[in-house]
């Protein structure tokens, strides 16, 4: 059935293999016997790359989408200036190419296990960070802080006024948007208009509220949880969100209504624009293996021992995973179904990842 | 495919069948490991349990010569029992992962046994005859009463009923903080060495109390580890030579003259991936379950989910040999990773020529390769299918086209019935195939109609 395509066509969408392998992984450290180096190593391969035909398709939307708004010349605020190269983006491939890795030397590359982190990994300033993208409700009251650390997978001189749009970029709201919700300026440095989510208290926050997300960030050197404001997945809001979706009518689906269901399939990307998108990822294979090793200089001070990162990390994994796992959504604004348990999923990868990695 | 094997036809057929009958089994007796000694005399079996079953083959008995080749349960013990680590709150499995065989050396029999983290040497030895006549114990061993003493009298050994003992001669403990996949005893009988995810360890026999390691492949910073140690074993001969397995699907093989630290391989074998086969599980389905060394010693046989490979030590470019076990998954491979069967991990042996690698599969087939012949067979261990003395009947599965009487089609293969531990008799055509909780020996019905 794989044939010669280079798409892979499975029974399971990308989406579907990613939170089916994160699922996997966290059961995996209630089984008897202890957590299975073999098989957890074996699951993040499935994991990295599922993700990376993933994000390869979204790249290649978000490239069409530039160029199209190159086209049509869409005000500032929503869109890209011509030409940019979404920040968000570079780091966050796909396959690992030189030219990405000059563009972005400065920033260790995530590539421990063979690429699995890809930019979920990449570091912030000082500390290793995990974003946990969870519905609030089910989430203790954390305390907020006037800065939270965040995944930052642009290159280092991405200006820091896009705090907000960084909790964006690799956040689960930025990479849902199945097909054609709301502008690409989402994933971009973030005009003022759009408040992705500001460390600040509701109170203060001097966004409109429909942008808002919730979104909660744990340091793992302090293990400080950030949680901001409003409970529902940015996507949803965005799809209401006229600023957001200005310039929506580009080439893509429109963008769903909260709570259904989009089977993202590799396979629609084809019938859009006729190229498997193998022209955007840059002439590699979305499956390349990555032979990069991770540096990651800070770290940490000195190598835990074994046991110390896993249950540093099995903390992580259940606060994280709340959401995915327990079945008391009852709480929860928006239903978790298959889609948006997918997406958080997605977007809560660093932590998998690191958790992974570290036993 | 059907046909029998070899020149001189090999039939198979049922020898006998151990283990009960359940429609729901017990996951203690689920059979984790099943090994021939050396000169195929017994047959030791370990489970989930922790517990394990030695099976002698009974001699050839003028008055009986139609039991020969039984193997009757020969002892009973319990190897591992689960325990706690109580710093990582991590619970340590029972489960025996493998069985090895020591050489012979004298009237005992010893064997090595391990779980995950804990490697044991067992010894087995029997005692027929017991001293009788002591002359301050009665026969139940209370002490006589001196007065009814009258006379000296020498101890006298008496023959019993045979009893096979079985004690823990040594503890291999502390050595794995993962877990152990293998263990391989040394052809100079002295040392063995047992393996980890990440780790290989080198222990002499005798010395439980340190042990030394061979191969690290433990990166620095654990995000970068990609690969990890699926199986190893000594060189049948050479004593310094040991080939390990990875994740990646490469083999490696190391000479310990060579350096103290074993990380840098003398050789490394393995195939580039074919990219038009290329998967969300292909680094899955290329991971190498296991790695066993022909009896020659010239030959390597490696399992992978789909494929079993001979290598031959010579040449490190690709295998010599491949053979598609059920390649009709590839296309499956999505739920077989949903329903966790892609983890499953298959054992490969070779028969005491070389000339056939016999390997299990799901639906309680096997399947056996002729190496000369190329031609497979694909046989099935079941109660239903099995009738004591009667030929195996070859099976087949089909994937399409035309679909003949008793075909069974992909999707009706049933994947909780799997066969995953198999073991062939050093010299004869007698194979053990462990089937969930079942123990099937067959034999080569030419080998049964002999005796």
């Amino acid at each position: 059935m794989l044939g010669s395509r280079r798409r892979m066509e499975c029974a399971l969408d990308a989406q579907s293999l990613i939170s089916l392998s994160l699922r996997k992984i966290h059961s995996s450290r209630t089984q008897r016997g202890g957590i299975k180096l073999h098989k957890n190593l074996l699951v993040s391969y499935v994991l990295r790359n599922a993700r990376q035909l993933y994000l390869s398709e979204r790249y290649a939307e978000l490239y069409r989408r530039q160029q199209h708004y190159q086209e049509l010349g869409v005000p500032p605020g929503c869109a890209p200036a011509a030409g940019e190269v979404p920040p968000a983006f570079s780091p966050l491939q796909l396959p690992v190419e030189p030219e990405e890795r000059e563009a972005s030397a400065q920033q260790p590359r995530g590539c421990g296990l063979g690429g699995v982190a890809g930019a979920a990994l990449a570091r912030g300033g000082g500390g290793e960070l995990l974003e946990v993208p969870v519905c609030a409700a089910l989430l203790p009251a954390a305390p907020q802080e006037d800065e939270p650390l965040e995944l930052q997978p642009g290159p280092p001189q991405t200006p820091q006024p896009a705090v907000p749009s960084a909790l964006c970029r690799d956040s689960s709201p930025s990479f849902y948007r199945g097909g054609g919700c709301a502008s690409p300026g989402l994933l971009y440095p973030v005009p003022a208009s759009c408040d992705f989510g500001s460390p600040a208290p509701p109170s203060a926050a001097s966004a409109p509220a429909h942008c808002s997300s919730r979104t909660t960030v744990l340091d793992l050197d302090t293990h400080v949880v950030t949680t901001v404001e409003n409970g529902y997945l940015h996507q949803d809001c965005c799809s209401q969100c006229p600023c957001c979706c200005q310039g929506a009518a580009g080439p893509g689906a429109p963008p769903p209504s909260p709570g259904t269901k989009r089977k993202y399939y590799p396979g629609q990307e084809d019938e859009e624009d006729g190229d498997p998108g193998g022209a955007i990822v840059g002439g590699g294979s979305p499956f390349a293996p990555c032979s990069k090793r991770a540096r990651f200089e800070d770290f940490s001070p000195e190598p835990p021992p074994d046991s110390s990162n896993i249950s540093n990390l099995i903390t992580i994994f259940g606060s994280g995973f709340t959401g995915l796992v327990s079945r008391q959504q009852a709480d929860c604004e928006q239903p978790l179904n298959g889609q948006l348990c997918g997406k958080q999923a997605l977007a809560s990868l660093g932590a998998w990842t690191r958790a992974i990695v570290a036993f | 495919v059907g046909c029998p094997l070899g020149e001189e036809a090999v039939d198979w057929c049922l020898y006998q069948l151990n283990g009960a009958a359940q429609f729901e089994v017990s996951e203690a007796d689920i059979i984790s490991t099943v090994e021939f000694n050396h000169t195929g005399e017994l047959l030791a079996t370990g489970d989930k349990g922790g517990r394990v079953v030695i099976f002698q083959r009974e001699p050839e008995s003028k008055n009986e010569p139609y039991s020969q080749g039984e193997y009757n349960v020969y002892s009973t013990f319990q190897s591992h029992e689960p325990e706690f680590d109580y710093l990582k709150s991590l619970e340590i499995e029972e489960k025996i992962n493998k069985i090895k065989w020591l050489p012979q050396q004298n009237a005992a029999h010893s064997l090595l046994s391990t779980n995950d983290k804990t490697i044991k040497l067992w010894k087995i030895t029997e005692r027929d005859k017991r001293p009788e006549g002591y002359n301050l114990k009665d026969e139940e061993g209370k002490l006589k009463d001196l007065s009814t003493v009258t006379s000296l009298q020498v101890p006298v050994l008496k023959p019993m009923d045979l009893m096979v003992e079985v004690t823990p001669r040594r503890i291999f403990a502390n050595g794995h903080t993962y877990h152990v996949n293998s263990i391989s005893v040394n052809s100079d009988c002295e040392t063995y060495m047992s393996a980890d995810d990440l780790r290989i360890n080198l222990w002499h026999l005798a010395i439980t109390d340190r042990s030394f390691n061979i191969v690290d492949i433990k990166p620095a910073n654990m995000e970068d580890l990609t690969e990890v140690i699926t199986a190893s074993e000594f060189h049948p001969h050479h004593c310094n030579l040991f080939v390990y397995s990875s994740s990646k699907g490469s083999l490696r093989l190391c000479d310990m003259r060579a350096s103290a630290l074993c990380d840098k391989h003398s050789k490394l074998f393995e195939e580039p991936e074919d990219p038009s086969n290329r998967s969300f599980f292909s680094e899955i389905i290329s991971s190498v379950s296991d790695v066993k060394f022909s009896h020659s010693g010239r030959y390597m046989l490696t399992r992978d989910y789909l494929t079993v490979k001979v290598w031959d030590l010579n040449m490190e470019t690709k295998p010599i040999e491949t053979y598609q076990v059920h390649d009709y998954l590839r296309s499956k491979l999505c739920s077989l990773y949903e329903n966790d069967c892609i983890f499953d991990k298959f054992e490969c042996a070779w028969n005491g020529s070389d000339s056939v690698i016999m390997t299990g599969a799901y639906n309680n087939f096997f399947r056996m390769f002729d190496r000369n012949t190329k031609r497979d067979v694909t046989l099935e261990a079941s109660r239903e299918s099995s009738k004591p003395r009667a030929i195996l009947k070859p099976r087949r599965v089909c994937v399409g086209g035309k679909r003949r009487k008793d075909d069974i089609s992909v999707d009706s293969l049933d994947f909780t019935k799997k066969i995953l531990h198999t073991a062939w008799h050093p010299t004869e055509n007698i194979i053990a195939i462990a089937a969930t909780n079942n123990l099937y020996i067959f034999q080569d019905k030419v080998n049964s109609e002999m005796h």
